[in-house]
């Protein structure tokens, strides 16, 4: 008998060590959130929000150094809007191909060709975007240095396809085969049908799957870090380089001095990140419940 | 007939964009092993680097990323298992429960970047353990958490409720019914989120950046509170910020990160299909 | 009426899921050592009976119970840590559900959850459980080879054996036979017959020739609510109540 209450005793501890990891990801989004503003709040003590969000010059270790981020946010604005113009037409024509269209054995290959692509670490897209795709744009429109904002937006691009990819196709393969069965019985092609049946009942999906892949291109760090040429500066075209917010990050943490203004800004920036990521993530997620029902 | 033309043409339009999407795994990976195959030899892989990182081996890269993914899966497993039986198990679909998923989906959209400022402010400086090997693979074990976890919970789903109420109808308690009912059947599935957690944390850099990663540390690391060297942060630092590593170093350092993380992804998705092909219920 | 000692004893049992109400006001008391058998038609509240004397009732997310449930005097949910309560009362279910392991493993499941790790032990038990079925002479050269390659009714009677093994005092066969050819079925109504010397019964079933078969006494469900009860030799003679002997006519159901 007592050793039944023993195994009673151990299994009350599991349940409880259970329950005590389901709250801890819940702990970690809050504990995220709380070092982000424990460690970047304090830079605006010293400066407005407003001058940080909107101000034109980003010079950290200038005298007085400026921390406005304009420049960042567009250069992010322009890569993520350029890699979107790429990836979302491509990544859904190829999410109703491999959903719709592809036979059994092509479709198992080509997802799992996806799903590598995926896994692909961003430093290694990066590496070939700089040393092949870069050379390759400035000798096209000649220009002086060919890491821009361009050659940013088509290594994103590639980053975001599998994410956009996977989710609309699933979203695509979820819609009920009643669907597809009333429209070909009623004459119509099979082409009509996966453009104006299902593409359009799968639409929910295909919009989550639409902004996660740009959740995916707005967070990406090393690759665009590497490819777009770094210059903190407004952008007015497309061939010029730019600084994202998450390359200005990685590029100067190591630079700054812990507790310093520098510091609290590059942690700012995170909070500004971790917002924008959040917002889009919860709109997804939405988006996503509601293509499920 | 135009119908039919019409047709054919959105579906070679709709395959093509298909050869886009999956083409630069196949350039990526030619390029990378064109260039970087003869780099790689014994000296290679398992000797230090000299001369600046321009000539010797990537031994500490290696080993520093083995270190950091080990560590990573150590923490992030059994937490992210836990967290997936609390969700399917125990919860139900109550209001909490859609809190943790809700969370769950965050985590997985947070910037990898943001990551690394967490681990920094978390780790590093609030419990002092300096950049070191822990910090690191504590920051990349909460970040492959939501794999961990997503995997986990697909597993779990797809055991069967009958054996849940046929081992409780034997006279199991609950814990005992998912420990030897439930969870053995999900194993593979499990593994397979490992596997893919695994393959994520080695290929991370931005999230080590402040953590742990070291520029140049031509030394193995004695304990979990050393820094290190990882082979995605060497990719990173002798192809951008140390000029003169010849090229065939560099395309050999991306070919083991490659090799590694693909190997590693390629055993989970083969995994994952023997999985589905081998399950009679 | 009831000769022998009450084996259940059930006294206003309402069950709810949700705002339906799946059984109502059931007052009952069930024999030690009688096959006790439920007929109804789909949706009578007969399995819900069923699962309410286990507690596998408890797993429906939604279901509420309201009423009294006492197995030898003992109230199965103040007196009686649920475990016990299922290791005491075991359930076949409708289909054939074995476990995605080994016969033997399938066979001692029960008992290494109690804690029992004594190789002898277990293998006496499956022996004796296996015989019980009548299921050992042909499995027991290939005891460890997966439950999954039995046939059906195979498969059935080692659900059988695996409650057997941990000496439960009462046997619930949901509809044990619903999947199973005439063989099978035959041969499970003689391993009952057999077992209920040891055994307290009860059986639900939508057959109701297995009920005429194979029962002591029977009950008539419809929607909710227990019709009429008595021994089946009555119940299919001259039934009290014209419901029951339109359905047990064949009038619906």
């Amino acid at each position: 008998m007592s050793s039944t209450r023993l195994r009673k005793l151990k299994e009350w501890w599991i349940e409880k060590a259970i329950l005590l990891s389901g709250i801890f990801s819940v702990v970690f989004v809050a504990l995220i959130f709380i070092f982000l503003l424990r460690e970047g709040l304090s830079l605006f003590r010293g400066e407005s929000v407003f001058d940080f969000l909107l101000g034109k010059s980003w010079y950290p270790i200038s005298d007085p150094p400026r921390f406005g981020i304009l420049p960042l946010i567009l250069g992010s604005l322009l890569v993520t809007l350029g890699a979107a113009a790429i990836a979302v037409p491509i990544g859904l024509a190829a999410a109703l191909f491999i959903a719709e269209i592809a036979p059994g054995r092509l479709k198992e290959g080509l997802k799992a060709g996806i799903e590598l692509l995926a896994a692909i670490p961003s430093v290694v897209i990066g590496f070939i975007g700089m040393i092949t795709l870069g050379p390759w744009i400035k000798n096209l429109f000649n220009i002086p240095t060919g890491l821009t904002a361009l050659t940013g937006s088509v290594t994103l691009a590639f980053m975001a396809m599998p994410t956009i990819v996977s989710i609309a196709e699933d979203a695509i393969t979820a819609v009920p085969r009643q669907y597809r069965e009333a429209a070909i019985a009623m004459g119509a092609t099979k082409w009509q049908t996966t453009w104006r049946i299902v593409a359009r009942a799968a639409r929910p999906g295909m919009v989550a799957a639409v902004m996660l892949g740009i959740g995916r291109v707005i967070g990406e760090t090393m690759a665009v870090m590497m490819v777009t040429g770094n210059a903190a500066i407004i952008p007015h075209s497309i061939l010029q380089p730019v600084r994202t917010l998450t390359a200005t990050i990685a590029a100067e943490m190591g630079e700054s001095v812990q507790g310093g203004a520098h510091y609290a800004a590059l942690f700012a920036i995170g909070i500004v990140l971790f917002i924008i990521t959040f917002l889009i993530n919860g709109v997804a997620d939405l988006y996503l419940h509601r293509s499920r029902r | 007939m135009s119908q039919r033309l019409s047709q054919w043409i959105a579906f070679s339009l709709l395959f093509l964009a298909t050869l886009v999407v999956v083409l630069p795994v196949v350039v990526i990976l030619a390029i990378i092993v064109a260039k970087g195959a003869s780099a790689i030899s014994w000296d290679f892989l398992f000797s230090m680097p000299r001369d600046g990182m321009s000539a010797g081996g990537i031994l500490p890269a290696i080993l520093g990323t083995l270190y950091l993914v080990l560590g990573a899966v150590l923490f992030a497993v059994p937490l992210g298992v836990a967290a997936a039986v609390y969700l399917v198990e125990y919860s139900g679909s109550n209001r909490f429960s859609r809190l943790v998923k809700l969370a769950i989906v965050n985590l997985a959209g947070v910037p990898s970047v943001v990551y690394g400022l967490f681990g920094l402010g978390i780790f590093v400086i609030f419990f002092r353990f300096g950049a070191s090997i822990l910090s690191g693979a504590l920051t990349l074990g909460i970040m492959i958490l939501p794999v961990i976890i997503t995997s986990a919970r697909e597993a779990l789903e797809s055991v069967p409720r009958h054996f849940r109420t046929v081992s409780l109808s034997l006279g199991a308690s609950r814990w005992q019914t998912i420990r030897h009912s439930v969870l053995p059947h999900a194993l593979p599935g499990i593994m397979t989120g490992m596997i893919l957690g695994l393959g994520r944390a080695a290929g991370e850099t931005a999230p080590i950046l402040f953590t742990v990663a070291a520029f140049y540390l031509p030394r193995l690391p004695q304990s979990i509170f050393d820094q290190t060297m990882a082979l995605p942060y060497h990719l990173y630092v002798i192809s951008t910020q140390v000029p003169g590593v010849p090229e065939n170093v560099r395309y050999g350092t991306a070919l083991v990160l490659l090799a590694l993380v693909l190997l590693l992804n390629l055993a989970a998705i083969i995994l994952r299909s023997r999985f589905r092909a081998r399950k009679k219920w | 009426m009831v000769t022998r000692a009450a084996k259940f004893s059930i006294q206003g049992l309402h069950v709810h899921y949700g705002s339906l109400c799946a059984l109502r006001d059931l007052n009952l008391e069930i024999a030690a050592h009688e096959i006790f058998t439920v007929i109804g038609p789909a949706n009578s509240g007969k399995s819900t009976f069923l699962n309410s004397l286990n507690r596998l009732i408890d797993l429906e997310a939604r279901s509420r119970v309201r009423g009294e449930i006492r197995l030898d005097g003992v109230d199965i949910r103040a007196g009686l840590e649920v475990e016990t309560l299922r290791r005491k009362v075991g359930i076949v279910f409708a289909l054939p559900l074995p476990l995605p392991v080994s016969i033997y493993e399938n066979v001692v499941y029960g008992l290494r959850m109690q804690g029992v790790r004594d190789a002898k032990t277990l293998d006496a038990a499956v022996e004796r459980s296996l015989r019980e079925s009548y299921l050992w002479e042909e499995v027991k050269d290939r005891l460890r080879t997966p439950a999954m390659n039995l046939s059906g009714g195979q498969q059935q009677r080692l659900c059988m054996a695996r409650i057997l093994a941990g000496q439960p005092d009462v046997l619930l066969f949901d509809e044990p036979t619903s999947g199973l050819d005439p063989i099978s079925t035959a041969r499970i109504e003689e391993t009952m017959l057999i077992l209920k010397e040891k055994y307290t019964i009860v059986l639900v079933t939508n057959n109701v020739a297995q009920a005429a078969r194979v029962g002591d006494r029977t009950a008539f469900f419809l929607m909710g609510e227990m019709i009429e009860v008595s021994a089946t030799s009555t119940m299919f003679t001259t039934p009290a109540d014209s419901r029951t002997s339109d359905y047990i006519t064949g009038k619906f159901g």
